[in-house]
């Protein structure tokens, strides 16, 4: 018995193993100061890091990622947190059906999607666009954003609620005052999910994306057409860093202050 | 408080979101359907019509079978191998006792957060012919020429599952977590052993899991075409990759529409027969963790 536990703990690290080690190569091989980005290691440099800083196409790309990342958990995270509000503080005819239509986004392909939006814009007479990116990306990240929020939402209890309104605070003062800052993790935690999918979208973006604009990843795409450079593996270790090392951080974070509170 | 104004405010606070899908997604794919009865005149040119041409095209012409088969063949087995990769170490994290178990789970969640394209072009650098592995026969001398082991449907293969095995052992974990830890003690004092204990009791209890992971896959894998592109040859292409091609290089709009249709019936389908057998709500939770 404990033999065969050993067995599917050591199946279970190699799985993991399976899932983390192409990373780490990425993460190595960034420092790597040989011409071609691959094997062997030549030696270790940051000369990927001083190209990448000077490569003005991925730095013009990096700026599109954030501000369309940031404007999209603005949309998304705004809509998801109503919805969310009406699914977990209210019941009401047709719920479990508004739930599957709000997370129905998710079961169409990102392509189906794309093309489809794509298509109607262009129907409306509006050409690929950043607003098309920018509503395509708040579309795709919304069912996460309400599920996450809506997860989160039910732990937060009514009582401080009805205490404020018994106390005599008007229903927009008790949601400024009271609901407002309990829901603050679960806004946070939907806003960065939903950076992160915009971030991170390339499967619509392709479509959607105006001739000449590029998102980080349509920028790495278009740069893969040859081989993997190694400003490439640079970049992904920017890349990693952020978008893991900030989350982590936060998470870190909030836990160390909420724990100084009590 | 009266009953109706109890009605209304959630309606209210829906509303922009149920706005947004409808108007977004629901009106755009009716519209899809439209489209593919316009005519296509020329580069990025067509017009209004009502026309089976498009679909007549799609229904004969044998390319697209091909792909229609690849698309269902290449989502198959990557679900499987999913499922056979994924149910061991789902298991493992839902019955240790080990104390950093929110560890594992953070591991877990962590690829999530790894931009899509840098996971996916890592494995050039375990395949390619500067790769890991090749450098590794190398070096032991095993190997005189780099093994050509790229853009083969053996990569495409590996990175839809490095990048989808995540939504499968997520989905996994959370039915086995579910289930009452007493179960499969009993079942052994009833004189059970441990496999039986494990294929009558657990077994059965995790399927909504493992089906909702297996949808999962199934229908991510079946809409891509990103992958194909990054990891595999000419030949490796999906049904995603010609939609992609009659959309943005050969700016056929209406064959793209009908395509895109297409693939949204084929995968719908899966969809539709996975919901009348195991409802919606398996998906739904395993999201929301």
């Amino acid at each position: 018995m404990m033999r065969v536990w050993s067995l599917l703990k050591f199946y279970t690290v190699l799985v993991y193993a399976f899932m983390f080690a192409p990373i780490a190569v990425v993460l190595v091989l960034a420092f790597n100061s040989s011409q071609f980005g691959g094997f062997p290691i030549e030696g270790v440099s940051l000369r990927w890091f001083r190209e990448l800083a000077e490569n003005e196409a991925i730095i013009r790309a990096l700026r599109t990622s954030v501000v369309l990342g940031l404007l999209t958990a603005l949309i998304s995270t705004t809509l998801g947190i109503l919805a969310a509000l009406a699914l977990v503080r209210y019941n009401f005819r047709g719920k479990n059906f508004v739930t599957t239509f709000l997370i129905s986004p998710v079961l169409v392909p990102e392509t189906v999607l794309a093309v489809g939006l794509l298509i109607f814009l262009r129907w409306l007479h509006m050409p690929r666009s950043f607003t098309l990116l920018l509503i395509g990306h708040s579309i795709i990240a919304l069912p996460f954003v309400v599920l996450v929020v809506q997860a989160r939402l039910i732990g937060i209890r009514r009582d401080y609620e009805e205490a404020a309104r018994s106390l005599g605070a008007s229903p927009i003062q008790t949601f400024f005052e009271v609901t407002l800052p309990l829901l603050m993790p679960a806004v946070f935690a939907g806003a960065l999910f939903a950076f992160t999918i915009s971030f991170d979208n390339i499967t619509a973006t392709i479509f959607w994306r105006p001739s000449g604009m590029e998102t980080v990843p349509t920028q790495i795409f278009g740069m893969l057409r040859n081989s993997v450079s190694p400003e490439i593996n640079a970049l992904g270790f920017v890349m990693i860093c952020i978008t893991v090392g900030v989350p982590l951080l936060a998470g870190a974070l909030a836990r160390y202050f909420s724990r100084k509170k009590i | 408080m009266s009953n109706q104004s109890l009605d209304r405010r959630p309606w209210v606070l829906l509303s922009p979101a149920l706005v947004f899908i409808t108007g977004l997604v629901v009106i755009p794919m009716a519209f899809i359907l439209v489209y593919s009865f316009y005519e296509n005149i020329d580069l990025a040119v067509d017009v209004p019509a009502f026309q089976f041409g498009n679909w007549q095209e799609l229904l004969s012409d044998s390319y697209y079978h091909t792909a229609i088969w690849k698309t269902l063949r290449l989502s198959l087995i990557v679900t499987v191998l999913a499922a056979a990769l994924g149910y061991i170490p789902a298991y493992v994290i839902a019955m240790t006792q080990y104390r950093q178990k929110w560890l594992l789970l953070l591991l877990l969640i962590l690829p999530f957060w790894i931009s899509f394209i840098i996971r996916t072009l890592s494995w050039i650098h375990i395949f390619g012919n500067k790769g890991a592995l090749n450098g590794l026969l190398g070096w032991l001398g095993l190997i005189d020429a780099p093994l050509q082991l790229m853009y083969s449907e053996f990569t495409v293969i590996v990175g839809f599952l490095h990048v989808f095995l995540p939504y499968m052992i997520l989905n996994i974990y959370v039915s086995l977590e579910g289930i009452d830890r007493n179960l499969e003690p009993a079942a052994r004092t009833l004189g059970a052993t441990p496999w039986q204990a494990f294929r009558e009791v657990t077994l059965p209890l995790s399927m909504p899991g493992l089906a909702a992971g297996s949808l999962l896959v199934f229908v991510l894998t079946g809409g891509s075409y990103v992958t194909p592109l990054i990891l595999g040859g000419p030949s490796d292409f999906l049904f995603g990759n010609l939609v992609y091609d009659a959309i943005v290089t050969e700016l056929n709009w209406p064959m793209g529409a009908t395509l895109a249709f297409a693939l949204l019936m084929l995968l719908g389908s899966v969809v539709l027969l996975y919901s009348r057998l195991m409802g919606m709500n398996q998906l739904a939770k395993a999201f929301g963790k």
